[in-house]
């Protein structure tokens, strides 16, 4: 086979280079699909309270040719709350992930600490936990399973998750495949995720589905703590919050035809 | 790397719990391969002649058949969505994907082309040629599936579909190979095809986990 | 360094552009269509080895090469689509898809009315002809993927990443159907005598080739207005523009 690779010297020198640069470094080396490719590590997140973190303007979103909103402006500032409140099929999912850096807004403009979101797109996913209305855990792996899967992906260590499965009100039912575990519970196991990274803006689309009420207090007791340490919480719920959060903000998207 | 490791373990823990996963396009491969001598006769010099056409459209379409559940379970528990806003994982999270779907679809082919030359009757010289192009081509099938599977993951009806977007793409790969095998019934050289291939392969290899990437984000946005 | 470029990203620019040029395009584009093609199919000399059944090279040959050009036409504009997100590059990737597949179809059919007389048959395997029927899957498949979604947008950049997959398989299809074709001792290889070309033939021959260049502009630039419209109608100027006229 050696003659194979002098026949094609060049065009397979230049396929493993690009293999090598590829998987060493485990990074996509086509900047012009991703360009925003470099490793980030996340920074501490600062506790200076009312530091503008995100901002949007002028914000638009069309979706199967409704307008859901235009010409919106939100603001989120370290510790503050912001709730997205509106009717169904108001748009508050699609704010969410406009945002969170999934879809690009219509018009608009959406910076992050001054900069322009789409040239600092990697440090801010890197700052971010976004928890959307799906529940992100597969149904046929156990809750430890899940967990160290979003670990790995969060590059967080792995740990021993017997203690925050116990907290989270799930100890016994840390072994078995989520699909037998009700909604609440599984629910419970996609919000782990809040407690064992450290990001600094979270946001989250209906955390509080199929919640009980005690699920829905520690939750809420977590989110103070997080609004103390410097945090940021973007939310869209339909039940009303019962704590009272330092700094809270509720942005109302109308309902349009 | 700790990362494509565990995201790898993920993967074949999933395979390992829904074992029809894989083992329905292994079944649904000797099916089809038992269909041609159902349908063209049994006459042994027949099948050899049309055994590299055979077997490698056989193991194309079951390939195929198995790249349409990679992403489906994760795009509605809504992991790709949460990987995607999360970016940095997602490569490693493709790769361990197309591992995967190697390993449980390509080379469990590769491993039972003694089978399949037992029954099209394929002599040594075509038989070890069919190892050699299964294993050079099952990867590259693995990775034009995977990506087919990437663009229609969030279509509505993505099965037949992925089919019609994907096979046109194979076709280079189908000639090659069955080239190959057909050179070596004729006890002829058949380096040049296999290193085609290997070329398509490496081609493939350092493009498509990007196309992947970029099919996974449109399909959240 | 592409700054003069940036207007041509706005949908509302490209829109007046390809209204300003449609006319223009489609009156050039009739009108060189029936000056090459009934000079090439009425009033050239028969052929001294075809007769006159070799006429429709003025149909064949242009469709022929048009298919594989609005191929590429339609891989740029995906590569600006996904590379710079220009929506308005994503929606010509859906504009000239149709446009390309009836010129594969166009040319498919007439090869085969020609291949008739010449060959006598309907098909062979030969690598010009399978590269093309290959050619019209993947304008198929560009077609059919952009429709799957429920969400446009999301169609449209799909569609786009497609074509620039078969883009890079394209050159592949085609180098590997024409090795397959020696490969397999028993076909017989035709080829089309195409250089040596007598002036009287040329001539109707290259204005058809310009004709059905100019008509995939005209058609084009049509497609790509109606699309235009179709996604920005809730912009400020589509609702002037409509409720002005």
């Amino acid at each position: 086979m050696v003659h194979i690779l002098t026949q094609f010297p060049l065009l397979l020198r230049v396929t493993a280079f690009v293999l090598w640069r590829q998987y060493a470094n485990m990074r996509p080396i086509f900047i012009i699909v991703d360009s925003q490719s470099v490793v980030i590590t996340p920074q501490p997140f600062p506790v200076n309270p009312g530091q503008l973190i995100l901002q949007g303007t002028a914000l638009s979103c069309i979706r199967q040719d409704r307008v859901l909103f235009e010409q919106l402006n939100v603001s989120v500032q370290a510790g503050e709350l912001v709730q997205i409140a509106g009717k169904n099929g108001a748009g508050k999912s699609s704010l969410l992930r406009i945002l969170a850096g999934l879809a690009q807004p219509d018009d608009g403009q959406l910076g992050y600490q001054q900069h322009s979101l789409s040239d600092v797109a990697a440090e801010y996913a890197a700052n971010l936990c976004y928890i959307g209305h799906q529940s992100g855990i597969h149904e046929q792996l156990t809750a430890l399973e899940n967990i160290s899967f979003w670990r790995a992906a969060s590059e967080v260590d792995q740990a021993d998750d017997f203690a925050l499965l116990a907290k989270l009100g799930l100890a016994g039912l840390e072994d078995i495949p989520c699909r037998m575990l009700s909604a609440g519970q599984q629910r419970r196991v996609s919000l782990a995720r809040l407690w064992f990274t450290r990001r600094q803006l979270w946001i989250l689309d209906e955390p509080f589905t199929a919640l009980d009420k005690s699920a829905i207090n520690m939750l809420q007791q977590h989110f103070v703590e997080h609004l103390q340490q410097g945090g940021a919480i973007v939310i869209t719920t339909h039940q009303a919050l019962s704590v009272s959060f330092p700094h809270q903000t509720t942005l109302e998207l109308a309902y349009r035809w | 790397m700790v990362v494509l490791v565990s995201f790898i373990q993920r993967e074949l823990r999933l395979l390992a719990r829904q074992k029809a996963d894989w083992l329905n396009p292994l079944l649904f491969f000797v099916i089809v391969l038992s269909l041609f001598p159902l349908g063209v006769g049994p006459e042994a010099n027949l099948l050899r002649i049309m055994a590299p056409g055979i077997v490698w459209i056989a193991a194309l379409l079951s390939v195929l058949l198995a790249a349409e559940r990679l992403f489906k379970d994760d795009y509605r528990n809504g992991v790709i969505e949460q990987l995607v806003a999360a970016r940095q994982p997602l490569l490693s999270f493709v790769l361990a994907k197309l591992l995967t779907n190697w390993l449980s679809t390509g080379l469990p082919l590769v491993l039972l082309s003694p089978v399949v030359a037992l029954l099209l009757n394929i002599e040594t010289a075509g038989f070890v040629a069919m190892l050699l192009t299964l294993l050079l081509g099952t990867p590259l099938l693995s990775l034009l599936s995977v990506m087919g599977a990437a663009l229609t993951v969030s279509a509505d009806k993505g099965g037949i579909l992925l089919a019609l977007l994907i096979l046109p793409l194979y076709i280079p790969l189908l000639i090659f190979a069955s080239a190959a095998m057909e050179a070596a019934a004729m006890n002829m050289p058949y380096h040049g095809q296999l290193a085609i291939m290997l070329a398509m392969l490496l081609f493939a290899m350092a493009l498509i986990p990007m196309a992947v990437i970029s099919a996974l984000k449109l399909n959240v946005s | 360094m592409f700054k003069w470029l940036h207007p041509f990203a706005k949908p509302e620019t490209v829109y007046h552009l390809c209204g300003r040029f449609y006319p223009w395009l489609i009156s050039a584009g009739i009108l060189l269509l029936l000056l090459g093609n009934i000079w090439g199919l009425a009033f050239t000399p028969p052929d001294y080895q075809q007769g006159d059944s070799y006429r429709i090279i003025h149909i064949h040959v242009p469709s022929a090469i048009m298919s594989m050009g609005t191929y590429s036409a339609m891989a740029i504009a995906a590569f600006i689509a996904l590379v710079w997100q220009v929506k308005v590059a994503q929606w010509s990737v859906l504009a000239i898809a149709p446009v390309g597949a009836i010129y594969t179809a166009i040319a498919l059919i007439t090869g085969m009315a020609w291949g008739k007389p010449m060959w006598g048959t309907w098909w062979v395997w030969d690598a010009r002809l399978t590269s093309e029927l290959i050619l019209l899957f993947l304008y198929l498949g560009v077609i059919a993927l952009s429709g799957a979604f429920t969400d446009r947008q999301t169609g449209a950049k799909a569609a786009s990443l497609l074509a620039i997959v078969g883009v890079i398989n394209l050159p592949v299809i085609h180098f590997s159907v024409e090795w397959w074709n020696t490969l397999h001792q028993g076909a017989s290889i035709t080829k089309f005598a195409k250089p040596s070309i007598d002036p009287s033939m040329l001539w109707p021959l290259l204005i058809s080739i310009l004709a059905f260049k100019v008509i995939m502009l005209a058609l084009v630039c049509l497609r790509l207005r109606t699309a235009i419209l179709l996604n920005e109608q809730h912009r400020p100027w589509v609702k002037a523009m409509a409720k002005g006229q």
